[in-house]
């Protein structure tokens, strides 16, 4: 009886201690990238987040194009998958038969699956080709001769560069984004989908007036997920984006994010200051990203309690 | 007056419809061209050399008899490092402390490292152990993928042990069994099913992890089983092939490209079959 005892207790401090672990881990990777920062911080200080010079050869580092780069990307790939990952929920929830409805959301899903190396060498040797002598030419041609505007699509089309990584990355967030809304649609109460169509809403008015004004904090909290996975994904970006320190105002460009830039560089680096640089990226790429995912995980957790009471 | 307000909605109606099936066909499509385009460029790749030769210097022939070897190495240490630690940690937060603080904490901060950018648990290896090792290893690899591995354990055992009904626990105990034998004999049986789908979702996860081995396991030109070693693997292999000029190169990197998602997508097909045979799945 008392070995027993003893069990129960042995067992239970056990898994706390590796619950106790988890927490850690989050606790242990920011320490060490700060602790590995500091003779970065040191010697640009604050100015490493807005210098926009990056040159190993002089050992001056500045982080700003690699901080724009992800951030510009990040932000036209959620433009182009936010709308196409609604679209896709909608299908799922409201338009495909039952019986298709297993066998599309898993091959959406299974986007997801597909690692990023291999959207990388997709992006490489197919989309960039492609975009090259279809979508950038046509672009230039059309947007790129407004004035001011037409800044944005200036310059050749190289195929590489902050378009291709950003389409991209639409692609690989689509199916989070798409995923989340589809379960969030779902939690909206049979009860007051199928009222309104009783009263004789379309299904469009049903998505308008009922789903999304029921789903709104579950929809944000999706986007802001599939937000902290764009910010962070790293092979794909780093083989199309075309790797460049520099900012330009047009998205044909090439450019650089924090995780190119750690890709490409951090096993060459030589020297203690290029590699602290290097550090000091990640550590605010990973701040970033945590509060980014910290808002999105809240948001889902508030739409799940909502629908608990 | 009517009529028009009708046809006014039923186009709107009937535009929304089309976008959203457009939206899907679009998704479709692309996961079709990927699929293709490796098909294409990594089937004549695929070959007796591509399993029984390592890779090659530029300009002669080779395959990534090496780099297979070390990936399955890694994935398998990782797996068997980041399962039990993921499983106890789920076990805790499902049987132990269901709605405790320090559960709320655990469940926030493991869904933040489950979308963490894989680069930063590279770097965060480096700093923790090829820098005090001195050199990069197929170890900090392992432990680097491993970390990816546990929150996804975490999420699922979570998940899986929650689903056994509480009337299974509750007879072991009237049986006057402990709670560590009604746990690891009644509950961890019922849930197996699905506790191993997450095992292989893991798994999954990892087999194309490149961001995270770049900087611990780095890669390695030749055959190598030593752990303490940088060692090859398909991911950095690919990632260093493709980027290169040389033509035989670019295709041993698609014929690598292609095994790895095939594997990836088995893997995740039989983790979706077998979730779906789970006694108390949805």
């Amino acid at each position: 009886m008392r070995r027993q005892r003893l069990g129960d207790t042995l067992f239970r401090a056990v898994t706390r201690g590796f619950a106790f672990f988890v927490l850690l881990l989050l606790g242990a990777v920011i320490a060490s990238l700060a602790a590995g920062s500091i003779p970065a911080f040191r010697a640009f200080g604050l100015g490493f987040l807005f210098s926009e010079s990056w040159n190993p050869v002089k050992d001056t580092f500045g982080a700003l194009p690699a901080i724009y780069g992800t951030l510009i990307t990040s932000f036209i790939a959620m433009v182009l998958a936010v709308p196409l990952a609604f679209g896709v929920a909608i299908f799922l929830t409201e338009l495909c038969p039952p019986l298709l409805r297993r066998p599309i959301g898993t091959l959406i899903e299974l986007l997801a699956a597909i690692p990023s190396i291999i959207y990388g060498i997709w992006g490489l040797f197919v989309l960039a080709p492609m975009l090259q002598s279809t979508l950038q030419p046509a672009l230039i041609g059309s947007l790129g001769q407004i004035p001011f505007f037409g800044a944005l699509f200036a310059g050749p089309p190289l195929g590489l560069g902050i378009l291709t990584a950003s389409v991209i990355l639409a692609v690989m967030v689509l199916p989070f984004i798409a995923s989340v809304s589809r379960d969030v649609f779902l939690t909206v109460p049979v009860l007051l989908r199928e009222s309104a169509y009783g009263m004789g809403a379309t299904t469009a008015e049903v998505i308008r007036n009922i789903i999304i004004p029921h789903s709104r904090v579950g929809i944000v909290g999706g986007v802001m997920l599939g937000l902290g996975r764009a910010l962070g994904e790293t092979m794909a970006v780093t083989f199309v984006i075309g790797n460049a320190h520099r900012i330009k105002a047009s998205l044909l460009a090439p450019g650089t994010t924090i995780s190119a830039t750690l890709a490409n560089e951090f096993t060459e680096a030589v020297g203690k200051l290029y590699t602290s640089s290097l550090i000091a990226l990640g550590l605010i790429l990973f701040v970033i990203t945590l509060i980014v995912l910290s808002l999105a995980n809240y948001m889902l957790w508030r739409m799940g309690s909502q629908d608990g009471a | 007056m009517d009529s028009l307000l009708y046809g006014r909605r039923r186009a709107t109606n009937f535009i929304v419809l089309s976008l959203s099936f457009a939206a899907t066909a679009a998704g479709l499509l692309v996961l079709f061209l990927i699929l293709w385009s490796l098909l294409r460029n990594g089937v004549p790749a695929l070959g007796a050399d591509l399993f029984t030769q390592n890779t090659p210097p530029p300009g002669s022939r080779g395959g990534l008899l090496n780099a297979i070897y070390g990936s399955l190495v890694m994935t398998v240490a990782a797996t068997l490092i980041g399962t039990p630690v993921g499983i106890l940690c789920g076990t805790f937060l499902a049987e132990f402390s269901r709605s405790s603080r320090l559960a709320m904490a655990v469940r926030f901060i493991n869904d933040i490292l489950l979308s963490a950018p894989s680069i930063v648990i590279g770097l965060f290896v480096y700093v923790v152990m090829v820098v005090p090792m001195g050199h990069f290893s197929a170890w900090a690899g392992s432990v680097a993928l491993a970390i990816i591995v546990v929150p996804v354990v975490v999420r699922t055992s979570e998940n899986m042990l929650s689903l056994v009904p509480a009337s299974l626990r509750e007879a072991a105990f009237a049986l006057g069994t402990p709670q560590w034998k009604v746990v690891t004999m009644v509950v961890y049986r019922a849930a197996l099913q699905g506790m191993l789908t997450g095992v292989l979702l893991a798994v999954a996860r990892i087999a194309g992890e490149t961001a995270p081995l770049l900087f611990t396991a780095l890669n390695n030109q030749f055959w190598s089983t030593d752990m303490n070693n940088s060692m090859a693997n398909l991911p950095v292999v690919i990632f260093q092939f493709a980027l290169s000029p040389y033509a035989d190169w670019q295709q041993l990197a698609w014929g690598g490209a292609l095994l790895i998602t095939l594997s990836i997508l088995s893997l995740n097909i039989v983790a979706r079959l077998l979730a779906s045979w789970s006694s108390f799945g949805k």
